[in-house]
C-alpha cells in the first residue's frame, strides 16, 4: 500500500515539477533572448569569443508550405550560433499568425499577408506584427498527362474554376469531363491563385475536390483523367503537365522578371521589432548564402533576385 | 460487486473489533486517492465540453449566425461575401459517410461473430479473434494511404466520376469499424444461455433456423449495440476520411461525388484560420455539434442496454 | 428450400465471409508489409528525416513514438488503475455512479480530432506547454483514460469472490486486500489491456497534429538531460511521431521518395502495432500461468 501511495506520490510531484520547470523555462526564455545578447556583448568586449554570441529560443509556427525552408535554414543557423535554439513548428499559417500575436511563438509563418488574414474586428492585431519576407513561392496551373492543351488564359481559367466550362474540349482540348482539384477556402494558396490568377473569388463548386496539401493535390491531379489543379513549383515535375498562362511559360525567370503574376511572398512575422538573436535568424534568413542555396534548392524563389514588388493590395511595382 | 460495497458498510468485521488505525488509514488513502482518480475523469470532460462549447457558441453569440442557418443552411463560404455558415451538407456527409459503413460492416461482423460462436468456436477463437484485434490495431493514418492508393483508384476504375467521395469514405470506414461491430455482436452471441440453442436443436431446428429464429432475435438489442458504437466512432473519424472524400462542401449528387464530412472540413480548414475569426468560431461550432453527437450516439447505446436487460 | 438446404446455404455464405475478412486482413497488411518492406533497413529506422534529398529516415520518430507512449503510460496507468478500482470496489450503485460510467462511456467515444482541437485550446495555448511530448502526452490519456478504466474494473470484477472474501476475512483492510490480493491475480488481464490499448496510443495521429506538433527539433542522442532543449528525453521539446510523419509525408513529402518513406513508414508502423498485439498475448500467457501455477 505505503510503496503504491509512494509511486503515486512521486509521479504526482514529478509532473508537478516538471510543468513547474517547463513555464519557469519558457518564461524566461522569452525574456531570456535580450538579456544574453547584452551580456554576451559584454563578453564580446572582453575579446574571449571572438565577436558576440547570440543565445536565446525562438519558436517558429505558422505555414506548412514555409515549414521545410524555415526548418533547414534554422538547422545551418544553429550550428553557427550552438547557443540559439530554434524551433519550427507547421500547423497552418492561421495558427502561426495566431500565436506570433498572442506571444505564444515568436516567429509567425505565414504564407499570404498578415493583413489579409485579420480582417474586420481584428484588424489592428495586424499592424503590430512586423512583416520579413523571406522568399517567394509561385504556382502554375496543372493538368493531368491525357490534356493536349498547352496553355489556357485568364479567362478560360476563371470559366473552369467558376463551373462555367465544364469539358475539356471547350478550350480546344479532348472530349472529357474536367475535375476541379481546388484547396478549402480558407487556404493561402488558394487565395494567392484566385488572386493573381483569376482575379476573383470563386465558390466551392458542386463534385470539385478540395485538398489541403500539395501532395495529395499532385497525386490526384496525376491519376485522375481530366483534372486540373494548382501547385507551388517545389512540387513539378513530370508526372503532372504545367499549363502556360495566358501563354507565358511557368518558370523562375518569368517571374522574376514580373511577366508571370502567380506568385505570392512567404513571410515571418515578428510582434514589434525582433531581438538580437531573431534579428541575426531573420537576417540570415535574407542573406545570399542562404537565399542562393537553400531558398533554391528547395524550389522557393530568392526574394532578393525579384526585380518587382508587389504590396498588400496587389500592385506591383519595378524595382 | 457493488453488493459487497453495500455489505461492507458497517456490519462486517468492523463490528467485532475496532479496525486499527492503520486499517483506517489505508482506507482512507485508497477511498481518497480512487476519488481523486474519478474526480480527475469528471474534471476532463467537463473542460471539454466547456471549452468546445465557449468556442463554438461564439458564432451564435458574437458573429450572429443564428443556430437555425447553421444545422440546415445549404451553403458553407465562411471568407465569402456575404460569409455563409450552412453546414448541413457536412451534417449530411457525416450521417451518410457513418450509415453506409455500418450498413456494410453490420452484416459482416455479425456473420463473423456468428463464425465464431456458432459455427466453428474452437477455429474462430483461434484465429478469427486475432485477426479482428488486428484490424482493430491498424493505425487511422493507414487505413487513409491504402484508401487513397487503393481504394480510389479501384472505384475510379469501375464507376463513373473520380473515384473520391461518399462511397470511397464509406468503405474505408466500414473496415475501420467491422472489429467494434465484430467485437460486441460476438460477446453478445456468446453470452446467451445454452439452454436457448439446445432447446431449439432438441425441438429438431436446424442451426440456421436457430441462428435466424433464436438467436439474432434475442441478442438484437446487444447486435445494435455494436452498429451504433461503430457509427459513432465512424462520425468521429477524421484523418482516413479527409484523404479519399474530396471535401466539397456539397450535398453529392451520387455516391462516386466530392462531399465533406463535419471532421474532414475541421482538419482542413482549422489551421489556416485565425483564433477568434468567424471562419474559425463556425469550424469550432462544428466541432460542437460533433461533441453533442457523441452524447447522443451514448445515449443510444445506453437505450439499447436497457432494453437488452429486460 | 427445405431446411436443410436453407441450413447449408447460410452456413456457406457465414463461412465465407469469415474467410472473406480474414483475406482482407491478409491483403491489407500484405500489401501495407510488402509495399514497405523493401525501404526498411537499419539505417531507415535509425537515421533523420530528409527534406528534399532521398534516403531519408524515420529515427527520431520512432524514439518520439515510443517515448511518447511511455509518457502516457506514465500518467494514464495510476489514474486509470485508481479510477477503475473506484468503479469496481468503491461506487455504490446510484445515480453518481450511473453518471461516472456515462463520464467514462463519453469520454471513450470522443472523436479524437475533437480532443486534439482540446488540447490546442486548453494544453498547449492556455496552460502555455506549447506543442510538446508532454502536451500530447496529456492528449493521448484522454482516450486511453477510458479504456484503462474499462480494463481494470473487468480484471477486477473476474477475480473470485471468495479469495477476496477470504482476504476480508483474514482482517485486512480493503484497500489492502485490493493492492495485495485481487490486483495481483487481476494482473495478467490488466497488462494485456494496456498493451492491447498502447497500440492504438502508438497509431493516432488526428489529435497529435494539434497537440505533439508537426517537427522535431535536431536531437542530440548523446544527451540524455531531460531538461536540455535538445535532448531527446526532454518531455517540453515538439515532437513528430511516426503516424503523424506518414501523414505530413504523404501530404507536403518533397523528397523525391517521399512515397516509398510514406510505404516504410506505414509498414513499421503495422508491425510495432503486430508487435504489441503478439506480446500482449504473450505476457497474458506467461503472467497467467506465474499467477495461477498452472503448467
Amino acid at each position: 500500500m505505503k510503496k503504491m501511495l509512494l509511486v503515486a506520490v512521486a509521479l504526482m510531484l514529478t509532473i508537478g515539477l516538471a510543468a513547474c520547470g517547463s513555464s519557469k523555462e519558457n518564461g524566461t526564455n522569452n525574456t531570456g533572448t535580450n538579456e544574453g545578447a547584452q551580456t554576451n556583448n559584454s563578453q564580446g568586449g572582453g575579446g574571449n569569443s571572438g565577436g558576440k554570441e547570440l543565445s536565446g529560443s525562438i519558436l517558429a509556427v505558422g505555414s506548412t508550405a514555409l515549414q521545410p525552408l524555415v526548418d533547414q535554414v534554422s538547422k545551418k543557423f544553429m550550428e553557427e550560433n550552438a547557443k540559439v535554439n530554434i524551433l519550427v513548428q507547421g500547423g497552418g499559417s492561421g495558427t502561426g499568425l495566431t500565436q506570433v500575436s498572442d506571444g505564444q511563438a515568436q516567429i509567425g509563418n505565414s504564407d499570404i499577408f498578415a493583413e489579409e488574414k485579420f480582417t474586420d474586428d481584428d484588424a489592428p492585431k495586424a499592424k503590430e506584427l512586423v512583416d520579413h519576407q523571406v522568399a517567394v513561392v509561385a504556382m502554375a496551373t496543372v493538368v493531368n498527362k491525357d490534356i493536349t492543351v498547352d496553355s489556357l488564359t485568364k479567362d478560360q481559367l476563371v470559366q473552369i474554376f467558376t463551373g462555367k466550362v465544364t469539358n475539356w474540349k471547350e478550350v480546344g482540348g479532348p472530349d472529357e469531363k474536367i475535375t476541379i482539384v481546388n484547396r478549402p477556402a480558407s487556404s493561402g494558396t488558394r487565395k494567392t491563385f484566385e488572386k493573381y490568377a483569376l482575379g476573383t473569388k470563386t465558390e466551392d463548386l458542386q463534385g470539385a475536390i478540395q485538398e489541403d496539401s500539395s501532395g495529395t493535390v499532385k497525386k490526384l491531379v496525376t491519376e485522375t483523367p481530366g483534372a486540373i489543379g494548382y501547385l507551388a513549383f517545389s512540387y513539378l515535375d513530370d508526372s503532372v503537365k504545367t499549363m502556360k498562362y495566358d501563354g507565358v511559360e511557368a518558370k523562375e525567370e518569368t517571374v522574376i522578371d514580373g511577366s508571370y503574376p502567380v506568385w505570392a511572398y512567404q513571410h515571418m512575422y515578428t510582434k514589434g521589432e525582433p531581438d538580437a538573436a531573431m534579428k541575426a535568424f531573420l537576417d540570415y534568413m535574407v542573406s545570399d548564402s542562404v537565399q542562393n542555396a537553400d531558398v533554391v534548392e528547395l524550389g522557393y524563389i530568392p526574394v532578393n533576385k525579384m526585380q518587382v514588388t508587389r504590396d498588400v493590395e496587389g500592385n506591383v511595382t519595378k524595382k | 460487486m457493488d453488493q459487497w460495497a453495500v455489505k461492507q458498510d458497517g456490519n462486517k468485521p468492523n463490528l467485532i473489533r475496532k479496525p486499527s488505525k492503520q486499517h483506517i488509514r489505508e482506507e482512507w488513502v485508497g477511498r481518497v486517492y480512487t476519488a481523486l482518480c474519478i474526480l480527475f475523469l469528471i474534471v476532463t470532460i467537463i473542460a471539454i465540453v466547456y471549452f468546445v462549447a465557449s468556442r463554438g457558441l461564439s458564432t451564435f453569440i458574437k458573429n450572429g449566425v443564428s443556430i437555425g442557418d447553421l444545422l440546415t443552411g445549404l451553403k458553407w463560404a465562411p471568407e465569402g461575401e456575404p460569409a455563409l455558415f450552412g453546414a448541413l451538407p457536412f451534417i449530411f456527409g457525416s450521417f451518410s459517410t457513418s450509415l453506409l459503413a455500418a450498413l456494410i460492416a453490420a452484416p459482416l461482423g455479425c456473420c463473423a461473430a456468428i463464425f465464431m460462436t456458432q459455427i466453428m468456436p474452437g477455429a474462430g477463437r483461434r484465429y478469427m479473434q486475432p485477426v479482428i484485434e488486428l484490424l482493430a490495431g491498424i493505425p487511422s493514418v493507414v487505413y487513409g494511404f491504402v484508401g487513397l492508393s487503393v481504394i480510389v483508384p479501384m472505384l475510379r476504375n469501375i464507376f463513373p466520376g473520380q473515384g473520391i467521395g461518399l462511397a470511397a469514405g464509406a468503405l474505408v470506414l466500414s473496415v475501420m469499424i467491422l472489429p467494434t461491430i465484430t467485437t460486441i455482436a460476438t460477446d453478445a452471441l456468446a453470452a446467451l444461455p445454452s439452454g436457448l440453442k439446445e432447446g431449439s436443436f432438441a425441438l429438431g431446428a436446424t442451426r440456421w433456423q436457430t441462428i435466424y429464429r433464436i438467436v439474432l432475435p434475442t441478442t438484437l438489442p446487444a447486435l445494435l449495440t455494436g452498429v451504433v458504437l461503430g457509427m459513432s466512432r465512424a462520425f468521429g473519424e477524421a484523418l482516413a476520411v479527409q484523404m479519399v472524400i474530396g471535401n466539397a462542401p456539397h450535398i453529392p449528387r451520387s455516391l462516386f461525388e466530392s462531399t465533406s464530412t463535419l471532421t474532414s472540413v475541421i482538419t482542413l480548414s482549422m489551421g489556416n484560420t485565425i483564433t477568434g475569426s468567424a471562419h474559425n468560431n463556425a469550424l469550432w461550432s462544428l466541432a460542437l455539434i460533433l461533441l453533442a453527437m457523441t452524447f447522443i450516439f451514448v445515449f443510444i447505446v445506453r437505450f439499447l442496454e436497457r432494453r437488452n436487460k429486460r | 428450400m427445405s431446411a436443410k438446404t436453407a441450413n447449408r446455404v447460410a452456413t456457406a455464405v457465414i463461412v465465407l465471409v469469415a474467410a472473406f475478412i480474414v483475406l482482407l486482413l491478409a491483403g491489407l497488411l500484405g500489401y501495407i508489409i510488402f509495399r514497405g518492406l523493401g525501404h526498411i533497413s537499419l539505417d531507415f529506422l535509425t537515421s533523420a528525416p530528409e527534406t528534399i534529398k532521398a534516403g531519408g529516415g524515420i529515427g527520431p520518430q520512432l524514439f518520439n513514438s515510443l517515448f511518447l507512449l511511455v509518457l502516457t503510460l506514465i500518467i494514464t496507468i495510476p489514474l486509470g488503475l485508481g479510477a477503475g478500482i473506484y468503479m469496481s470496489q468503491y461506487a455504490k450503485p446510484g445515480r453518481l455512479t450511473d453518471s461516472i460510467r456515462l463520464v467514462v462511456e463519453v469520454l471513450s467515444s470522443f472523436p479524437s480530432i475533437v480532443v486534439g482541437l482540446f488540447g490546442l485550446l486548453v494544453i498547449v495555448n492556455l496552460f502555455g506547454f506549447g506543442f510538446s511530448l508532454f502536451s500530447g502526452a496529456l492528449a493521448l490519456t484522454v482516450f486511453n483514460l477510458p479504456l484503462m478504466v474499462r480494463i481494470t474494473e473487468q480484471a477486477l470484477a473476474g477475480v473470485p469472490r471468495e479469495q477476496k472474501e477470504a482476504s476480508l476475512a483474514l482482517g485486512l483492510s480493503r484497500w489492502k486486500t485490493i493492492t495485495s490480493v485481487m490486483m495481483p491475480i487481476s494482473m495478467p488481464a490488466i497488462v494485456t489491456g494496456t498493451i492491447l490499448a498502447s497500440g492504438r496510443v502508438f497509431g493516432e495521429a488526428a489529435a497529435l497534429l494539434f497537440t505533439a506538433g508537426m517537427s522535431s527539433p535536431r536531437l542530440d542522442f548523446t544527451d540524455w538531460n531531460p531538461l536540455s532543449p535538445f535532448s531527446p528525453l526532454n518531455p517540453f521539446r515538439p515532437a513528430e511521431t511516426l503516424a503523424v510523419h506518414i501523414w505530413k509525408v504523404n501530404s507536403e513529402g518533397l523528397a523525391p521518395d517521399a512515397a516509398e518513406i510514406a510505404a516504410g513508414a506505414s509498414a513499421v508502423l503495422v508491425i510495432m502495432v503486430l508487435l504489441f498485439n503478439f506480446t500482449a498475448r504473450w505476457f497474458g500467457r506467461v503472467l497467467y500461468r506465474k499467477f495461477t501455477a498452472t503448467k
